[in-house]
């Protein structure tokens, strides 16, 4: 009996391990361990075994069993391990396939540019305001200490509608309109459309956009200008970014100054974008002129404040390398999507 | 304006720096140099030549062989040249082997010059190269004594005759200068001459401002024996200085003179002419010779002209006059043009024997206006414009009488006309040594703050705290002036950075902005990509978009000095501009476009505009490609829910845009109000942008929905009770519309329905002509129960009944 089960075993695992596939093993289960399969059999023939010896026998069939059915798990999970290992191999992709995407929409170059800008000066305690695209000559220009007949009127080529009324040169006019509030402190900026008769060309657009920024305050010094013009530039063109203060002369403002950044493409050695100087000019700006001040009320005894403007087409066409400004206007959107 | 580094060095004779030096520095203290030229870039090794003998080529007909002498010792080179003007004897600038010039007579000019190497000209040695004044990098027109087709001859010229031989020849011809371009700003009138950015140069480099010295000049006879002047408009006239010269000599003017008008790029044409273009460049102060004996009853009248009076200006061209401009007038007729340019009838000609010489002062204003209206810009007003400085007028006089005298081109008579009945008087401007630190942010001493004023010609009186400004710095009125004036000697780059220290302020954007951005993020989401167009218009946009005659889109603000036709209207729509983007990607065969636009629309509250017009922001959604009308007010849906705005919303297809597809088009209303409209683009409109295929817009007024409340998000439970879904399918009448149909769903079904969706619309076979199929899903769910079966067929019967007394019926 016993030399009866060793063989079995002994056939059953040797079957086992033979076995080139999944499937065969339950063949071999039900061979050897199934209702009509040969350890069955032998518990089936208990009843010619002598009754002291069947827990023995007994015990040496569920060896047998355990022993089979222990082999049958590990080749079962080897099989199982190798299939898988099939199965993901004959998966495999190419990964270096194109990505699925979502078509979405892309933000202006422009917009993209003065959302950053309003970032850094909101981040300073600057309100974001707007103002008039159309406008009365008055916050156009008188009330920003240029009178009637001015040259300096002539300097930007202005549309008119009317004798009184404009499409705005500067968004310098909303100065104008927060200063007449009569708020104080002020500290704003005011990004929007502007309008001057230039014909149409790589550099020029009878429509493009400036940013102003106005502070006022008491004790606002020059050097309070420059610190926060240098915070906006290292911040906008990065840790490293120098700047440079130049005299200039706009009316509303004195003294007045115009700012040179170092060039964001060569860091200042010079090359084709700042045509080989290092610095490239980002804005003009000033204290605002005392006369701007009391025409909008506010006592320039007790209150200074500086202004500047910021040209937005500019600062965007040479963050991005855009070599022509029409491209902004003509809404390819091979252009756009590139942003 | 510019200038030439020599010019400035006549009145700053110490100074010393290099073109880059010099423009870094005067850019700095406030002479914006936006560039300059050296005119010696490109000429290395040339000296005066002597040509010592001359023999014909022995292959060439056209060549000839030259022994020039390049040293006062006697040595020689062999040049061959085919230049045709050289004879034995010449002196000739040459340049020598291994030497440049700026271009050459078989190629032109180069960038970077050319390099000259010996070499042999048909099988003949050369040596190096005689030059004309092409190759020397300048023109005949600069330097008139030069031949135009050949070598200069420099020993032609009386002047260069007794040049050395192997000396600089670029030194001999001025050519070792620099010229810089400025960009003067219109404050500064008296740096628009030498003298003016001479004396910042002079303060700019610490060096001392040496001005020329104007003495007394004339005979003893008195030019009142000539001449009486009458200005009738002292408005537009503050001054009138004249002198008379007799006995005029036309010449050419020395060198020096001509080369100093040529390095700023004027043409020398004769002494009397170049005297004028000198002093104005040097004085900023324009002036006019007239040929007095051309000057009926000896007498000149300064008025206003007459309405459509004619005139022919010395170029030739006759002008037509009106009664704001300024006119210089005889005893009987008018001669110039006040400031701007004077008259065939009395201007100088070569057989001249008296001339009067004008340096006026003219209302800067009305001769920029009259220049306009007459299309004219000459330099004459392009200073005038500036507004001068009455002051300056009769200092040029003198200064250009002097040079008459010194350069023997004529008799000045003695005396002066100086029509001058207010005179500008200077004055002073009180400083305060504390204001202008606290202005600047500094701690600038006294001491330093007076030495900068000083060094710009700006005496102090420093018991009274005061500086004296003269006439010619009209720029300067108060305090902040000053400080400019410090600040700008000080160094702006010295001046600290500090940020302000005083109140804090809260930053941020308005709700209007805030909006935006809502919109922006949602139509991005759903790939619309962000364009911007001009805010003008071209008219003849109404009739490509189908516009009625009457429609209120047409009523547009006019610019009225528009870039053209084009651009002449502001726009009331942006869909002009959109569909002309849309057009522009359709023609480069972008597939699957869609484009938005966030801009401001112009609505005048009258025309023509006595207000301002009501600007309204409006989002513009244009695309083509895939999507479709459903495509477009899915996002106007989303936008809604993004905004908050959870109001009954309806669309309406009487939306009556002409640009539209009739049957393809709604109007979007809002809790009563029009917020918005949309649809497919009429196929006439779309042929008129030339679009080839289906396109659709929308136009959401964002300015209406600012204004509207939002209703504040709040979180409701995540349903805990079973829902219930029924299906209808419903036969109507086409003209029956799902949002009908949904609108009884809603008010019928009450608080239990929950959602429903259209998941099918069927028109065609197995249904009736003029009838069609919607079948919906209809999910119903109480918060507090599980519902039952009884309750939603109620439901159910209630909206069931409401459609069949519309006319639908239930498809079994």
């Amino acid at each position: 009996m016993k030399e009866k089960l060793s063989k079995i075993m002994d056939e059953a695992l040797s079957q086992i391990e033979a076995s080139g596939e999944l499937e065969k093993l339950n063949d071999i289960r039900v061979a050897f361990l199934g209702k009509k399969g040969e350890l069955t059999s032998v518990l089936k023939g208990m009843k010619d075994v002598a009754p002291e010896d069947r827990p023995k026998v007994g015990q040496l069939v569920n060896e047998a069993r355990t022993k089979i059915e222990a082999k049958l798990e590990e080749k079962k999970e080897t099989f199982e391990k190798k299939l898988l290992e099939e199965k993901l191999k004959s998966e495999t992709i190419d990964v270096t396939l194109p990505g699925k995407k979502l078509s979405q929409g892309h933000r202006h170059p422009n917009t993209i540019t003065l959302e950053e800008v309003e970032d850094i000066f909101v981040g300073m305690g600057y309100q974001v305001v707007e103002g008039p695209e159309v406008e009365y000559d008055y916050y156009n220009f008188e009330a920003l200490n240029i009178p009637a007949n001015h040259p300096a009127k002539d300097e930007q080529d202005t549309f008119y509608i009317t004798k009184d009324i404009l499409l705005r040169s500067q968004t310098s006019s909303v100065q104008v309109h927060e200063m007449e509030k009569g708020k104080l402190p002020i500290r704003m900026i005011a990004p929007g459309r502007v309008f001057r008769s230039d014909e149409v060309d790589a550099t020029h657009s009878p429509t493009f956009h400036q940013v102003e920024g106005l502070v006022i305050d008491k004790n606002i010094t020059f050097a309070d200008l420059k610190g926060t013009l240098q915070e906006f530039a290292v911040r906008l063109f990065g840790e490293g970014t120098k700047v440079k203060f130049r005299p200039h002369h706009f009316q509303f403002t004195e003294p007045s100054a115009e700012m040179d950044v170092t060039c964001f493409k060569c860091g200042g050695k010079g090359c084709r974008f700042c045509k080989g100087s290092g610095w490239v000019e980002i804005l003009g700006c000033g204290m605002v002129h005392p006369h701007v001040l009391e025409m909008s009320g506010i006592d320039p005894e007790k209150y200074t404040g500086f202004a500047f403007g910021i040209g937005l087409e500019r600062i965007a066409l040479f963050n991005y390398e855009i070599d022509d400004m029409r491209l902004l206007y003509e809404n390819d959107t091979r252009f756009l999507k590139q942003f | 304006m510019d200038t030439s580094l020599s010019w400035i060095k006549a009145y700053v004779p110490d100074l010393d720096c290099t073109a880059q030096e010099y423009t870094d520095a005067m850019t700095l203290s406030g002479t914006k140099v936006e560039g300059f030229t050296e005119f010696d870039k490109n000429l290395d090794k040339i000296i005066v030549g002597k040509i010592n003998k001359i023999e014909k080529h022995p292959d060439a007909d056209k060549l000839v062989i030259c022994q020039v002498q390049i040293d006062e010792e006697g040595n020689e080179v062999q040049i061959v040249t085919g230049a045709p003007n050289v004879k034995e004897g010449d002196k000739v600038p040459v340049v020598l082997d291994g030497g440049r010039v700026a271009a050459t007579h078989k190629d032109g000019a180069a960038e970077n010059g050319m390099k000259i190497k010996k070499g042999k000209l048909r099988g003949v040695d050369s040596f190096g190269m005689m030059c004309s004044i092409d190759e020397l990098g300048s023109t005949t027109d600069m330097y008139p004594d030069a031949a135009a087709d050949g070598i200069y001859i420099l020993s032609d010229n009386p002047e260069y005759k007794d040049a050395p031989v192997g000396s600089d020849a670029i030194e001999l011809l001025g050519l070792h200068d620099v010229s810089f371009e400025y960009e003067i700003t219109s404050n500064r009138v008296d740096c628009f001459g030498m003298l003016g950015i001479a004396r910042e140069a002079a303060a700019t480099f610490g060096k001392d401002f040496v001005p020329p010295v104007v003495t007394k000049t004339g005979n003893d006879e008195d030019v009142n024996d000539y001449i009486k002047v009458k200005v009738e408009d002292n408005k537009l006239c503050s001054r009138y200085t004249a002198r008379v010269v007799k006995d005029i000599k036309l010449a050419s003017s020395p060198e020096w003179m001509q080369r100093r008008l040529a390095s700023v790029g004027i043409r020398p044409i004769n002494n009397i002419v170049d005297i004028t273009n000198y002093v104005m460049e040097e004085y900023a102060q324009p002036m006019h010779a007239y040929d007095l004996d051309k000057i009926e009853d000896s007498q000149i009248v300064v008025r206003r002209a007459q309405k459509d009076e004619k005139f022919t200006t010395l170029d030739g061209q006759e002008r037509v006059l009106d009664d704001t401009m300024l006119m210089i007038c005889d005893g009987k007729k008018p001669i110039g043009i006040a400031g701007i340019m004077g008259g065939e009838n009395s201007m100088i000609t070569d057989d001249v024997q008296t001339m009067l010489f004008e340096a006026a002062t003219f209302d800067g204003t009305n001769i920029r206006l009259s220049g306009k209206k007459l299309g004219m810009r000459t330099d004459a007003q392009a200073k005038f414009e500036k507004g001068l400085d009455p002051n300056n007028a009769m200092e040029a006089m003198d200064r250009a009488c002097q040079l008459i005298e010194e350069l023997g081109a004529g008799t000045v008579v003695g005396g002066a006309i100086d029509y001058y009945p207010v005179k500008k008087e200077p004055f002073t401007i009180p400083y305060s040594v504390e204001k202008i630190n606290a202005l600047l942010g500094t701690d600038i001493s006294e001491d330093e703050m007076v030495g900068y004023f000083e060094k710009i010609d700006l005496p102090v009186d420093r018991e009274k705290k005061e500086v004296f400004i003269p006439t010619w710095r009209q720029d300067l009125e108060r305090l902040a002036d000053l400080a400019e004036e410090v600040a700008r000697f000080y160094g702006y780059d010295k001046i600290p950075m500090t940020l302000p220290s005083s109140s804090a302020t809260m930053g941020g954007l308005s709700d209007k902005l805030i909006l935006e951005n809502k919109v922006r993020n949602v139509v991005e989401a759903y790939g619309f990509c962000e364009g911007m167009t001009y805010s003008f218009e071209s008219p003849k946009v109404y009739d490509k978009l189908n516009l009625a005659q009457n429609d209120v889109l047409r009523k547009s603000i006019v610019i009225n000095n528009p870039l053209g036709e084009d651009y002449s209207v502001m726009r009331t729509s942006a869909l002009g501009g959109m569909l002309t983007s849309l057009a522009t990607n359709y023609n480069r065969r972008n597939k699957d476009v869609r484009l938005y636009e966030l801009a401001n629309v112009y609505l005048p509250k009258q025309l023509p505009l006595t207000e301002l017009p009501d600007e309204r922001v409006q989002l513009t959604m244009g695309m083509y490609g895939e999507g479709d009308f459903y495509a477009m007010k899915g996002v106007i849906e989303e936008i809604l829910t993004r905004l908050s705005l959870k109001g009954t919303v309806t669309y309406d297809p009487a939306a009556q845009k002409s640009f539209l597809h009739p049957g393809r088009q709604a109007k979007v209303i809002y809790e009563g109000k029009e917020i918005a409209y949309f649809g497919e683009v009429h196929p006439t409109v779309l042929k008129n942008f030339a679009i080839g295929q289906r396109a659709y817009v929308a136009v959401v007024d964002l300015a209406e929905l600012i204004a509207m409340p939002k209703e504040a998000v709040k979180y409701t439970g995540v349903a805990k009770f079973p829902a219930m879904t029924r299906d209808i399918s419903l036969m109507m009448k086409k003209e029956l519309l799902a949002g009908q149909v949904e609108e009884v769903i809603r008010k019928k079904g009450g608080t239990l329905v929950e959602s429903y969706e259209l998941f099918d619309v069927y028109e065609g076979a197995q249904i009736q002509e003029g009838y069609k199929s919607l079948a919906y899903k209809i999910v119903f769910r109480a918060k507090d129960r599980t519902l039952t079966d009884e309750e939603v067929t109620n439901a159910m019967n209630k909206i069931i009944t409401t459609l069949e007394e519309m006319g639908a019926s239930l498809r079994k």
